[in-house]
């Protein structure tokens, strides 16, 4: 029953977003298209992170070499096929990810989080002091690029499309790898990886590919955000967006791929909540501590993330089974 | 670069070293002792160096001022806050996962930045030194070197000082020691780890506001400090082995010297030369150079 529900979540969602052009207007267009790109980079990091058990704090600099890729790499004044810029982006991203991850991944728990930062920074400050990545104003996208007359992506419809579409690819894609043997030896890794190695696994490699498929994701994210803002900026690399993109997968949830859907939709568009001025008057000057508190009070009362809302409510109001109480959600009462 | 400015830069990297370890100081102990990632220690840096700014005028009004008066009123200020930051904050977060403590403190970030925001403004502020410590010292025939910042680096090493002896000498030190290894075993032989926890918790926070106050003379005061300051003294933290004061203490002067010769001789590549070297120690050693025990 918990599986079809969760199915018919994802598929409602996903229907959901391929309506929306019919309602939303220009800017409901391309908040969403934002979102839309934010989830598609939350995800990579969820394949770290939730399935593995990796926190990497540097997925900003993945995002940000594909993102300056598609301006460094796109003509001045011609606009670029998609057939090569887009492998390339990717590419690229997924390059250095495989770099980070070969030396990074010696390391364990905090001492990775750490060591991932050191190579985002990195990263970071070569775009932000160096002529190559145009300083702290970054540097403009001239030409979109496009592919034949269809897949134009100035069209603000037709990215929103290719970023649904862009985005449906890498959630079903992601699902089926997490099912399959490689992504079960993912959840051996995360869960116990002395364990794994005992049972014959060298988890090393395994360890790698995730990383660099995440690197790749993120990359991918980076090129659609790139050609969205038609601009980019050393920020796209800044431990900021690491850090926020970490955020939005954990408010959603970690361990499920639709917590970083939900994630991602959840922290921008609270970010908009408080920043409208409609609704917050002048108060919405201040939108960092609304979202502040609301991030406070999910961690108080919300433990599993927004995924575990229907769970804990169906325990709350149906009374929880006796087996599957856990220890520390028992603890969690208790308190 | 002669001998003088030689000199001059180490006294600078003995200082900013030395600031470093006072906030990775506390930022370790939290993190080493209770198991709490706190990204919100950077914010009580932040918060120090504008309570320099912020009650100066008001301390004047009441006590009759002074610098060191102000330094009083804001340690004991930070004690409360510290104790009651972890009342309401981190007592239910122990026994959470490491993510929902780095969610919950990135969340403290936001609402400390914007309270900042909310009560003193945007702008950027300077902070008097005070007259007795103003003057400078002659260093060579032509340099001289500001005495405030002697007084910092003075600050810093009796602070540290006091920190080692407390630790290693006291029982208090001791059930600290004790509850970093064994939360349990402490707690069964009778002592109140709750309260430990919060007494460490509220020194962690009273150096780094400290640390803030000393350094808002010579730094000036800023919206964003505090976040910059976290990610070094993250560094900080992981170079020298987490839980490990003497690592902090090492790994601190090491960033300090690293980075103000760096900005000295390699001006263009200052900003990446810490990461790269927390990365080569990193792959050298991958638990940092002191693994605490």
């Amino acid at each position: 029953m918990m599986q079809r529900s969760k199915l018919a979540f994802v598929a409602l969602a996903f229907a959901a977003l391929a309506l929306w052009p019919l309602a939303a207007g220009n800017y409901g267009i391309d908040l969403v298209t934002k979102i839309m790109v934010y989830a598609i980079f939350a995800l990579s990091l969820e394949l770290l992170v939730g399935a593995t058990g990796l926190v990497c704090f540097g997925q900003a600099a993945f995002f940000g070499i594909g993102a300056y890729a598609t301006v460094l790499l796109s003509p001045a004044d011609a606009a670029a096929s998609l057939l090569w810029l887009l492998p390339a982006c990717v590419l690229l991203a997924a390059l250095y990810a495989l770099a980070v991850g070969a030396l990074s991944l010696r390391t364990k728990g905090v001492y990775f989080i750490m060591v991932t930062l050191a190579f985002a920074q990195m990263a970071y400050y070569v775009v932000h002091d160096t002529p190559l990545g145009g300083g702290t104003d970054g540097i403009y996208l001239n030409v979109k690029p496009t592919l034949g007359s269809l897949i134009a992506l100035d069209k603000p419809l037709v990215l929103y499309a290719f970023t649904l579409a862009c985005l449906a690819l890498v959630f079903g894609g992601l699902a089926l790898l997490l099912r399959s043997r490689f992504g079960h030896a993912l959840a051996g890794i995360r869960v116990n990886e002395q364990r794994m190695r005992a049972t014959g696994f060298s988890t090393y490699p395994y360890k790698l590919a995730a990383f660099t498929v995440s690197g790749a994701i993120a990359g991918l994210a980076g090129f659609l955000f790139a050609v969205k803002d038609g601009a980019v900026n050393p920020e796209l690399m800044s431990w900021h967006l690491s850090g926020a993109v970490l955020i939005m997968i954990i408010l959603g949830g970690l361990g499920h791929l639709r917590g970083a859907l939900i994630g991602a939709f959840a922290f921008t568009l609270l970010q908009e909540l408080f920043k409208s001025e409609a609704i917050f008057g002048t108060f919405s000057k201040h939108w960092l501590l609304g979202l502040g508190l609301t991030i406070i009070a999910s961690v108080a009362l919300l433990p599993r993330g927004l995924v575990g809302v229907p769970g804990q409510l169906r325990e709350r109001l149906l009374g929880k089974p006796a087996a599957l109480r856990g220890t520390t959600e028992v603890r969690d009462e208790a308190r | 670069m002669t001998l003088a400015t030689f000199l001059i830069q180490c006294l600078n990297a003995l200082q900013y070293g030395l600031l470093l370890f006072l906030v990775a100081s506390g930022l370790t102990l939290i993190f080493g002792i209770m198991g709490v990632i706190n990204l919100a220690h950077g914010s009580f840096y932040m918060i120090g160096a504008y309570m320099a700014y912020a009650l100066a005028p008001f301390v004047a009004g009441t006590f009759g001022g002074g610098f060191f008066a102000t330094l009083a009123v804001g340690l004991v200020l930070a004690v409360l806050l510290g104790y009651l930051l972890e009342w309401a904050f981190f007592s239910f977060l122990y026994e959470r996962e490491h993510l929902q403590q780095v969610l919950m403190t990135y969340g403290l970030i936001l609402v400390f930045e914007e309270l900042r925001s909310m009560i003193v403004g945007d702008d950027v502020h300077g902070v008097a030194v005070p007259d007795i410590l103003a003057g400078s010292l002659p260093l060579g025939e032509l340099m001289t070197y500001p005495v405030y910042r002697l007084f910092i680096s003075g600050v810093c090493l009796a602070l540290a000082l006091g920190m080692y002896l407390v630790f290693t000498r006291t029982r208090l030190g001791m059930m600290i020691r004790a509850g970093s290894t064994n939360r349990e075993m402490v707690q069964s032989l009778g002592v109140d780890i709750k309260f430990l926890y919060r007494v460490v918790f509220a020194a962690g926070v009273a150096i780094a506001v400290l640390a803030g106050m000393v350094a808002a003379p010579v730094s000036s005061v800023y919206p964003g400090m505090g976040s910059t300051v976290l990610i070094i003294c993250f560094v900080v933290v992981v170079i020298g082995g987490i839980g490990s004061i003497r690592g902090a203490l090492l790994a601190s002067l090491l960033i300090g010297i690293v980075d103000t010769f760096g900005k000295v001789l390699l001006p263009q590549a200052a900003g990446v030369l810490v990461y790269v070297l927390m990365a080569l120690i990193l792959l050298w050693k991958p638990d940092g150079l002191f693994k605490a025990g």
